[in-house]
């Protein structure tokens, strides 16, 4: 199975992806999409070694929907932060600046993830990842209290980031 | 199209406020781009406009062509998950780019540059 078809994930969410974007769910797009997903999974395999199999994927596909309601939670909370401070008068304290954070992520998917999550909520960005030291330094638009930033970092992102990718 | 061009009240105007909200989002955004002082404060105010501007305009357009059609019209995810995907590659490049600058400008490489240009 794994060398017939390495990324199961992956062509079925090409296969996906592929019905979505002709918009339908006729027997010819379903084989035509599904054998463009089988060769992209073996060309992805050229890029990355197959990794063992990760046990319990509903377990992590569980921890993957909390993860991304609250994800979505905080885009919009992050937004209504961000629109304040651009429109609210600019004598307001308030200090932006970067922010380490020391994080044990190792998996390169699960740290692509992160750098979207950052990305995705205005007034946090990425800016610099040091693999070594395994230090992440964000930018962070308001940098009043660094303890809840740290916290939500970890916790809320990596803790479950950690159990769906590793 | 196959129905008629009315999608009705409820659908027009829940519609009209997505589009309106994610307009207003990015409106801010832009204008956040304009009033932040330095390069760094700056990259955060348009990615209002890349996650819950773009976020509202789509939903908008899935609820008016789903109602339209009466069909669900899902393929407006898709963009909204490349546009998440691929965000963070260029502002990662812009970000590093502004770091290296600061470095060789003299700074220590995280905060403004020491002649006061932000870019």
């Amino acid at each position: 199975m794994r060398r017939w078809l390495p990324f199961p994930w992956l062509w079925l969410s090409l296969t996906a992806l592929w019905l979505l974007l002709n918009q339908t769910m006729s027997v010819g797009h379903l084989l035509l999409g599904a054998l463009f997903a089988f060769v992209i999974c073996h060309g992805y395999r050229l890029l990355e070694a197959p990794r063992a199999t990760r046990r319990g994927p509903w377990r992590r596909a569980a921890v993957a929907v909390r993860l991304l309601a609250d994800v979505a939670i905080d885009i919009v909370r992050s937004n209504a932060a961000v629109a304040r401070i651009v429109l609210g008068p600019g004598a307001r304290a308030r200090t932006a600046g970067f922010l380490d954070i020391p994080i044990e992520l190792r998996d390169p998917l699960a740290l692509a993830t992160l750098a979207c999550i950052v990305t995705a909520t205005p007034g946090t960005s990425w800016a610099r990842y040091d693999a070594e030291g395994s230090i992440l330094t964000l930018h962070i638009l308001d940098l009043i209290d660094e303890a809840a930033w740290i916290r939500i970092v970890k916790d809320r992102y990596e803790a479950r980031l950690r159990k769906i990718f590793e | 199209m196959t129905g008629v061009n009315d999608p009705g009240l409820a659908v027009a105007l829940i519609t009209a406020m997505l589009v309106v909200a994610g307009a207003a989002l990015t409106l801010v955004g832009a204008l956040g781009l304009l009033r932040l002082k330095t390069f760094y404060e700056r990259v955060h105010a348009p990615t209002m406009g890349s996650t819950l501007g773009s976020g509202c305009v789509l939903l908008a357009s899935i609820v008016l062509f789903s109602a339209l059609e009466s069909r669900p019209v899902l393929h407006e995810i898709a963009i909204g998950v490349f546009v998440t995907l691929t965000t963070p590659v260029t502002f990662m490049l812009l970000m590093r780019a502004a770091m290296q600058r600061d470095r060789i400008g003299g700074g220590d490489g995280r905060g403004e540059t020491p002649n006061g240009d932000d870019g």
